[in-house]
Order: structure tokens, then sequence, then C-alpha cells
């Protein structure tokens, strides 16, 4: 990607930035424990999980690990795992 | 046309030619006459532009940033304390890339507090990626906004500039300045096409937050548009001179320097009274020449060593001081010599406006050629 001058930025420009090397845990969802609530889609900041076949996914190229979707979950399907480097 | 002006009245003059389309500005000694005078050229409608009053210089420079941002022209002028105000607002501006040109008129920093001249203020933003232009005399400080505009607004370049002159020297001094016609500055000096502006058809984000992925790029990208800069000076200098005579190309000016032992390097109004100096020691047979810094920033390190190339010994004079360091010139100087063995002796002179003559200019020569630098010239032992 090529830098905007005067550190601009249009819509959109959110997708560049990606979680850096420094996240420490990542969650771990469990299909077969999910209630399919939609509680962990609807409280992730960073708006990185999403609905596939009913079942939440998350994309972890933008998960920054921060654990509220399993703090978040009724059902505790998410488990938040440290990362391997 | 030829006129004896007040340097702040030519400096407005100048700058109301400029055709900005935004002023905000707050006034502080002894930059005041400047934006006096074009609050009343808006109040009397020969200045078609928004004069913003404000409550202080922080926010005074953040309305020039959003009105630059959102595509106008924009002009300000501050001194000392007021800039140090600005201080955040500062790397701001340089960071957006945002061609705001501000007229800096130099006055000391407190405390203890001083209304009167020296550099200290606007050499203290030097690494805020803020182009710095230096006057000489009132004619030059008029001249330059001109060539502030044009090298600051060219879409190559995008930095914001401060154009320096000395506090009361230059600013509250009546000179002969020749000012040019509406005509003239319009033929060198194009309407602003901003690069990029807020606008609500197409939005854009200005100042976005950078990871540590991209952030270094960012400071290298204004870095190269400094140097850049360069190039950019010389040719609107160049322009300028074809179109009206006055030859300001040179980022340094040498002056008497092609035999010279020792060389004085200056910015700002002391040049004047240095070059009276010389002429004098010059015809006892001393062989003593100047080298004035027109653009401190970006610093023209290899025109210097070009330029003193032939010297014995270099002597700074520093209208400032790095506390706990020495002169910020006399670093620079000495960084731009370095490996050339040419001694270069730092002389800080002149703070909180304290008065140079030529017999002081003298004195600093005769220190250097014992060889005696680094040092606070002038000081009074007895209040010590």
């Amino acid at each position: 990607m090529a830098l905007g001058v005067g550190c601009t930025a249009r819509p959109g420009r959110a997708k560049d930035n990606k979680t850096g090397s420094w996240r420490v845990f990542k969650p771990k969802f469990d299909s077969e424990k999910c209630s399919k609530c939609g509680m962990c889609i609807t409280i992730c900041p960073e708006g990185c999980i999403r609905e596939e076949d009913e079942l939440p996914v998350p994309d972890y190229d933008y998960c920054k690990g921060c654990g509220l979707c399993a703090e978040e979950c009724p059902s505790g399907a998410v488990e938040m795992q440290k990362e391997e480097k | 046309m030829m006129e004896i002006m007040e340097g702040s009245h030519a400096v407005a003059h100048a700058v109301k030619q400029c055709r900005p389309q935004v002023i905000a500005a707050y006034p502080i000694t002894p930059q005041t006459h400047i934006v006096e005078a074009l609050a009343d050229m808006v109040a009397d409608c020969h200045l078609d532009a928004e004069y913003v009053t404000v409550e202080s210089e922080f926010s005074a420079l953040s309305a020039c940033l959003g009105a630059s941002a959102a595509g106008s022209r924009v002009y300000s002028a501050t001194t000392s304390q007021g800039l140090a105000l600005m201080f955040e607002v500062c790397y701001n501006v340089a960071g957006m890339r945002l061609p705001i040109v501000m007229t800096i008129v130099n006055r000391s920093l407190g405390a203890p507090l001083s209304i009167w001249n020296d550099q200290q203020d606007s050499i203290s933003l030097r690494d805020s990626g803020w182009l710095q232009y230096y006057a000489q005399d009132n004619q030059e400080a008029t001249d330059l906004h001109y060539i502030a505009y044009k090298v600051a607004e060219d879409h190559d370049i995008l930095l914001p500039a401060f154009v320096c002159l000395d506090g009361f020297i230059l600013s509250h001094t009546y000179e002969p300045v020749e000012m040019l016609t509406q005509e003239q500055v319009d033929s060198f000096l194009p309407a602003f096409s901003p690069y990029q502006r807020l606008d609500a058809d197409d939005p854009i984000s200005f100042g976005m937050y950078a990871t540590p992925e991209y952030y270094m790029e960012f400071r290298y990208e204004i870095d190269r548009a400094m140097q850049r800069s360069k190039k950019a000076f010389s040719a609107a200098g160049k322009e300028f001179a074809d179109l009206f005579g006055r030859d300001y190309s040179a980022p340094v000016e040498g002056y008497r320097l092609d035999d010279a032992d020792t060389a004085l390097v200056a910015m700002g109004s002391i040049c004047g009274t240095a070059k009276d100096a010389i002429d004098e020691m010059r015809s006892s047979g001393r062989k003593v020449g100047l080298l004035n810094v027109r653009t401190f920033r970006p610093f023209p390190g290899p025109e210097i060593a070009k330029a003193l190339s032939g010297v014995s010994r270099v002597a700074v004079l520093d209208k400032n001081i790095s506390l706990g360091a020495k002169g910020a010139m006399g670093i620079e100087v000495k960084d731009a010599l370095y490996g050339s063995g040419i001694p270069v002796l730092d002389y800080i002179i002149a703070l909180g406006g304290r008065d140079v003559r030529k017999k002081d200019i003298a004195a600093v020569v005769d220190m250097a050629e014992k060889n005696q630098g680094d040092l606070f010239y002038g000081l009074r032992k007895e209040v010590l």
C-alpha cells in the first residue's frame, strides 16, 4: 500500500489496519457448544466476527485478542488460547 | 514602488497581496503590528479574507490547520511564547502536509520574561518539519513571503513555512521597501490549488493514526519533501529574480568570502551589522568574510561546506542557545564541515535583545583569530 500524503485516509482504509505480531491470546470457537445467540458478533469491538452457516467465524487478521467474545459467551463456547508464535 | 515603511506593515502588505483566504492569529509583541494591519485590511474590505479572532495561539494555529485542510490559503503570525503555545499544532500541520505560511517575528523565550529579539523561538521548532527562512532586512522579509507560499504550496513539497524576521530590529524599523503591485504578485504566485481537502462529497480524514508498521515511513516522506524543497526554493528565487530583479535563490549567501581567513556565519539582521564591520576590517587589511544562512530548514549543509572550503576558521554567531550544548547553528555548521579540518567556533550573542554593534563583531573576529570560542559573548561579569 502506498502511503497517502499527510497521513490521510478515505473510508474503508480501516481494513489496512491488520493486527500486528503483538497479539498474546486468540479466541477458539467451539461450534458444538455454540447456541447461535450472536452475542460475540455484537460485542466484538473490531467487528471481525462474522456469521457463516449460522455459526460465528472470527477473522484473525483483525482480531486483537481482547477476550470480550469469550467473556460474553453465555454457553462457554469461546476459549482464549495463548497465541503460538 | 519604493516606500518608507515599517517592517511589520511591509510584511502585512505582502501577505495581503498573496490573497490569503483565512487568517487566524493572536496578537503578541513584537508581531502585533502585522496582524493589526491585516485585521484593518479585512475590516475595511481591502482584503477578502476570513479573519478569525481567537483566544490563544493554540487556537489560532488550530483554526489555520482546519482552514488549510478545507482547502484555503492560510496565514498566521506569532512569536516567542505564542509559538511555544503552538508547539503541538506545529508538528501536526507539518505531518498533515498543510502548506501554511506563518511569520515569526523573532523574540526571546521566557523566563526571564523578555520581549526583545533573539532567535530562540523559531530555532526551538527546527525539528517540527516547517521550512525556515530568515530575512536580513525588511525588503527580504517582505519578498520571502511570496517565495514561501510558492514553495510551500508546490504539490511536490506541501510543507508549512516560517518566514522569520528579527523582532523590533526589523519589525518596528522604518526602511525603504520596494513593494510589488498586485498584478506583479499575481503573475508570480498562482491561486492556491489544494492537493487534497476536506470534502463532504469525497470524504477524507487528515492526521490518521499510524501503527509502528507505518509511522517511520511517514516521517521519512516529510524529510524527503524537505530535501526536495531546496530545489523548489532556488527555482522560485530564480523566477522572482527574473521578474523583479531581487535574487533570493541561494540558500546561503557569501559576502567578501573569496580570500577570507575568518568567516562569520549568521542569520537575520545581524548580517547587516556584520557586513559593515567586515568592510571596516577589510579596509585595514584584515581578511574577514560573512556567510548569511537564509534557509535554516532545510539546512544547507553541503552549500555551507562548499562556501567555507577555503577559510582558515569559522565563527558562528548564534542568537540562540541549546542549553546544555551550544548554539544550534554552531552545532550544525560543525556537522557540515566535519572532516574538513576547519575549526568552527561558536559564539552565543545578543540573547534577549542585547545590542550588537560593529565593535562587537570585530571583537568576535579577534577572539576567533586567537582560537577562543564556544562561549557566551559579552557577559557582564559584574552582575554574575
